[in-house]
């Protein structure tokens, strides 16, 4: 089998979520790594070290600059007359893109996928993480998209893939991208950190994120998420949202400060390898789920916990 | 001009779902429903957008068993003008759904489709772009603005680093996240009102679709149970955990 795997990059390097993505499509068959990008190269050259990588194909293109997926999607469908599967991150790229190659190669995706069972048998999470669904999809070409906590990355050296310069239809005309607005952060970026220092509700407001949290995060030199309450309330960025209907994290120790602890909130933490929870309700949800649990006032609790780090 | 808004009925999102003992699925029996989530906020897009005079029409479609009535009720008593029932029986999959939705498009002609990013149940996040690739329009998915002047429908997504804006050239099709706005509630006089309203019974054979699943679910089974933790004193107690863990020095 020959699966095609679709890199997620800025131009200039590769990002963490495309390696869980060669490891859970080394699975399937031979993998070959496609770039699409204007100005790629480097991002390619990347691609090509990947450990497991075959070949990279390069869709170097104004058109692919943006990864608009009514750009892609029809280089991807082209490209996949010579493949068995179409493998994605499941990042917001990777959901966007995915779906629409799916349905114009008349087959059902199978989304997020936790692990590789057989050539057409896969695991998935349902119901926000709730039930883990096994399916077998009868399709001829699989497209597929994975979960990127849920497998080993592949190493970022040792391999030696070429690098060939392929072409597609270039801009559909149907969209066009304006801009961006891309949050600054010098932490750890969340999906890959290897500690996760999280704030919920209970810190009341914006400055107590930067007074409270980030300080502890900043000690630990870990990455910063937020519940949906957090985020709804303004106190950060809809970025750091981790759940069901943000980012799906499985750091080390995810430390959830001021977190009840919903069902939203737990599906995109609770494959972490260490919970810590510091509450002042000792009947909070999170402790259930929790390794190691405090009941306290966090206002003191955590400036307390930096000082003595 | 008209906008066409799909809604899904699902397992109410404060209801803890379980898995059923044999492995089938989860258990729905006497289990509170309710629209999901996404896709309220899709309806009160639609009609925001009918209250600023861009939106003429708004027709609500859902597409499952009878039951899914009562959602479409909710869709037409928050606002919606009629709506379309396609009777389906079992699970229908995004492919099949994206399909009829693409006939009720090349029936409706809608400006505007607006979808939730996913249902909760499922969470496959793919029905809307797969109702944008078979109608060959661009999508807009992950909504948290939305703006539409001519026929150019200006979209703000919310991406991994932050959020991001494209524009679409109209007929486009969008899907909504969390932050697009606020649902409302629909009020006693509205929720009479809505029982009025046209609502058309359709099938699947109605628009030529096979809902025949593609994929086979071979096993529902209950996620790994973390085992039970312990509670510490203090914060000095916590700080040697840490360090036992190594993240602290």
């Amino acid at each position: 089998m020959s699966v095609l795997v679709l890199v997620e990059h800025d131009n200039a390097s590769v990002k963490d979520a495309t390696l869980a993505a060669v490891t859970a499509a080394g699975k399937l068959g031979e993998v070959h790594a496609l770039v699409a990008g204007a100005g790629a190269q480097a991002a390619a050259d990347a691609a090509a070290k990947i450990a497991g990588v075959a070949k990279v194909l390069l869709a170097d293109d104004a058109a692919y600059g943006h990864a608009l997926a009514e750009n892609v999607a029809p280089l991807v469908v082209d490209l996949m007359a010579n493949y068995d599967a179409f493998v994605a991150p499941a990042t917001s790229n990777g959901k966007n893109i995915a779906p629409r190659v799916a349905a114009l190669l008349d087959v059902m995706q199978i989304s997020d996928i936790l692990s590789v069972e057989s050539a057409d048998t896969f695991t998935r999470p349902i119901y926000a993480g709730n039930a883990i669904a096994k399916v077998q999809s009868s399709d001829a070409k699989k497209v597929i998209t994975v979960r990127g906590t849920a497998f080993e990355k592949a190493a970022t050296d040792g391999g030696s893939a070429s690098v060939e310069a392929v072409s597609g239809k270039g801009d559909a005309g149907l969209s066009s991208f304006v801009g961006a607005e891309i949050s600054k952060s010098e932490r750890p970026e969340l999906t890959s950190a290897k500690i996760i220092v999280s704030g919920g509700r209970a810190l009341q407001n914006s400055e107590n994120f930067h007074t409270i949290i980030e300080p502890l995060a900043d000690k630990l030199g870990a990455g910063v998420g937020a519940s949906r309450a957090a985020v709804d309330a303004g106190y950060v960025p809809n970025d750091y949202q981790v759940g069901q209907t943000g980012k799906i994290v499985a750091p080390e120790v995810y430390i959830a400060v001021g977190i009840s602890g919903a069902i939203q909130h737990l599906a995109g933490m609770k494959d972490s390898k260490t919970i810590i929870a510091i509450n002042k309700d000792e009947d909070a949800p999170i402790f259930q789920v929790a390794d190691i649990g405090l009941v306290g006032d966090l206002f003191k609790v955590v400036p307390e916990l930096t000082s003595k780090l | 001009m008209k906008v066409l808004v799909p809604v899904k009925r699902v397992i109410d999102y404060n209801v803890k779902p379980r898995v059923k003992m044999d492995g089938t699925g989860v258990d729905l029996a006497n289990v509170k429903m309710s629209m999901n989530p996404f896709d309220e906020i899709a309806v009160e897009e639609a009609i925001r957008l009918k209250e600023k005079g861009v939106a003429t029409e708004i027709v609500a479609v859902s597409i499952g068993e009878a039951k899914a009535q009562e959602t479409l009720r909710t869709a037409l008593a928050m606002g919606a003008d009629r709506a379309i029932l396609v009777v389906a029986e079992g699970d229908v999959e995004p492919l099949a759904v994206a399909k009829i939705l693409k006939a009720i498009v090349d029936e409706e002609a809608p400006g505007l489709v607006i979808l939730g990013k996913q249902a909760i149940d499922d969470d496959s996040n793919q029905t809307g772009q797969m109702l944008a690739a078979l109608t060959g329009r661009p999508q807009g998915t992950f909504a948290s603005k939305l703006e539409v002047a001519g026929d150019t429908v200006t979209v703000t997504r919310e991406v991994d680093g932050g959020l991001e804006t494209v524009s679409l050239k109209a007929p486009a099709i969008v899907t909504t996240d969390l932050r697009l706005n606020e649902p409302r509630y629909a009020s006693l006089p509205n929720i009479m009102k809505a029982k009025s309203k046209p609502l058309a019974q359709k099938t699947p054979a109605d628009y030529g679709v096979d809902t025949t699943p593609r994929l086979k679910t071979l096993n529902v089974s209950e996620p790994p149970k973390r085992t039970a933790g312990v509670k510490v004193a203090d914060v000095d107690e916590l700080v040697a955990k840490l360090k036992a863990l190594g993240v602290a020095a």
